[in-house]
């Protein structure tokens, strides 16, 4: 099959794969990156395992063509680490509100509350659900992940106030 | 990995309406939220592809010299629910498309798309159906102007002929200006659920606010397409605001609507729907456009 050279930046690096057209950005970033916080759940982009964000925005990268990402900015929970590989703040609340159970879902929540928690006003918790509706858990009942995203949202504005 | 057989690619909007004709079989990609998914069915197993999501020419909003709302069709969902024209003068759209699915799907889902799949519970469609949109349709050979109205031919099926793609929706000044609308969709979830029914209603009132001017109203899954109820629309013009007249328009939608059982609600229930729904559409429109019922 026809294959295509895909030059994007993945979690700040530049890259280049070279991918069978037919990949899915999932396919690409998880074969040839390892990077394998990307869940293959549903593939058809209902349960947003997969999420990541391109050019900031979430996205489900199972529907997400590979030929589509030439030239974008993508970053995966991966990214979200610090240079030593600590984990950011988002993901220490997910640990200490109990927002993980089985953690499936976890990668595809935290993607797809980057944009909530880096929003400069709180968000309600309505506002919060409608965010991340695009994603299914079935362990937690998901009052936790709502709260994990909440508290780290208002750390975050705090911090912001007190610089 | 996909099951698809051929990709092509076109970088220009010319390029594309060629290999159109050159492939009158290639599905035309947008954001593929319907034809990946389909793919992955199994249902379009072994096509070939027109991948247009590239082409930021058709891509964008924007008003014209006449006053005209220009949408290309590749706009997203997320897009239109942001975009500063749509929010000032047809908020009802971005609140209708704003209930699509999940964050993730409006951010790749495109109003061409929704359309162009010829569904009856499109979310879009509605709503531009309501304000009588206008399509713009390119081939190699030149571009045809059809009303929206004119566009869905039974279900699944549009008014796209052989080397056609769809590149503009139109909505005229006329038929947006100093409107007030209400998009109502019922579904079992919030989220990432396709509407059990669904009701755009659009209204001018006179200047004094005592009367309807125009009313405009349609429905999704009320019928095999998409449709307007213009019974409903009739009966409403010139009438005062009171109980009569929502009276009138549950006696009309009704005579304009053709809905069926299907596995998520009966046919009764979504009569039901039909004449609730309208009702409390109209209201939310009449109080947005600083009218009250029985005021």
């Amino acid at each position: 099959m026809a294959k295509k050279t895909i030059p994007c930046t993945v979690n700040g690096k530049k890259r280049e794969y070279t991918v069978d057209i037919r990949s899915s950005l999932s396919d690409m970033l998880r074969g040839q990156e390892g990077l394998d916080s990307i869940k293959h759940g549903c593939d058809v982009g209902e349960c947003g395992a997969c999420t990541v964000l391109i050019d900031g925005k979430p996205f489900n990268s199972c529907i997400y063509l590979a030929v589509w990402a030439e030239g974008k900015t993508i970053l995966t929970l991966e990214g979200l680490s610090d240079k030593k590989g600590a984990i950011s703040d988002i993901q220490q609340a997910f640990i200490d509100e109990g927002a993980v159970q089985c953690g499936f879902c976890t990668p595809g929540f935290i993607m797809a509350s980057v944009p909530i928690i880096n929003s400069e006003e709180p968000t309600s918790r309505d506002d919060i659900r409608k965010q991340v509706a695009g994603n299914l858990c079935r362990c937690t009942g998901y009052e936790k992940i709502i709260n994990a995203i909440e508290k780290t949202q208002h750390k975050r504005i705090e911090e912001k106030k007190a610089k | 990995m996909y099951d698809f057989k051929n990709l092509y690619e076109p970088t220009s909007v010319e390029e594309a309406l060629k290999l159109k004709k050159e492939h009158p079989e290639a599905l035309i990609l947008a954001g593929g939220s319907d034809i990946l998914i389909q793919i992955r069915e199994g249902k379009l197993a072994g096509c070939d592809l027109l991948n247009i999501y590239g082409l930021d020419a058709l891509r964008g909003i924007c008003m014209e010299e006449d006053g005209s709302l220009l949408i290309r069709p590749l706009a997203s969902f997320t897009d239109i629910t942001m975009h500063p024209l749509i929010k000032k003068h047809i908020p009802v759209l971005g609140e209708a498309v704003e209930q699509i699915g999940g964050p993730q799907v409006r951010n790749i889902g495109t109003i061409g798309g929704n359309i162009c799949n010829g569904v009856t519970s499109a979310d879009s469609a509605g709503t531009l159906k309501a304000y009588d949109a206008v399509l713009e349709i390119a081939s190699i050979d030149g571009t045809r102007i059809l009303p929206y109205a004119d566009f869905n031919l039974k279900p699944g099926k549009v008014d796209l002929r052989p080397g056609e793609i769809l590149t503009g929706i139109r909505i005229p000044k006329a038929s947006w200006e100093n409107t007030y609308g209400d998009f109502i969709k019922y579904a079992m979830r919030k989220a990432m659920d396709i509407a059990t029914l669904s009701c755009s209603v659009n209204v001018r009132l006179s200047s004094d606010k005592k009367k309807i001017e125009r009313l405009r109203i349609a429905f999704g899954v009320a019928a095999p397409t998409p449709i307007r109820a213009f019974t409903a629309e009739k009966s409403a013009e010139g009438h005062a605001l009171n109980e009569g007249l929502l009276k009138k328009i549950s006696e009309g939608v009704l005579a304009d609507v053709m809905p069926r059982t299907s596995w998520r609600a009966s046919k009764e229930f979504r009569l039901h729907l039909v004449e609730e729904l309208a009702r409390r559409a109209t209201i939310a429109s009449i109080e947005k456009a600083g009218g009250k019922i029985n005021g």
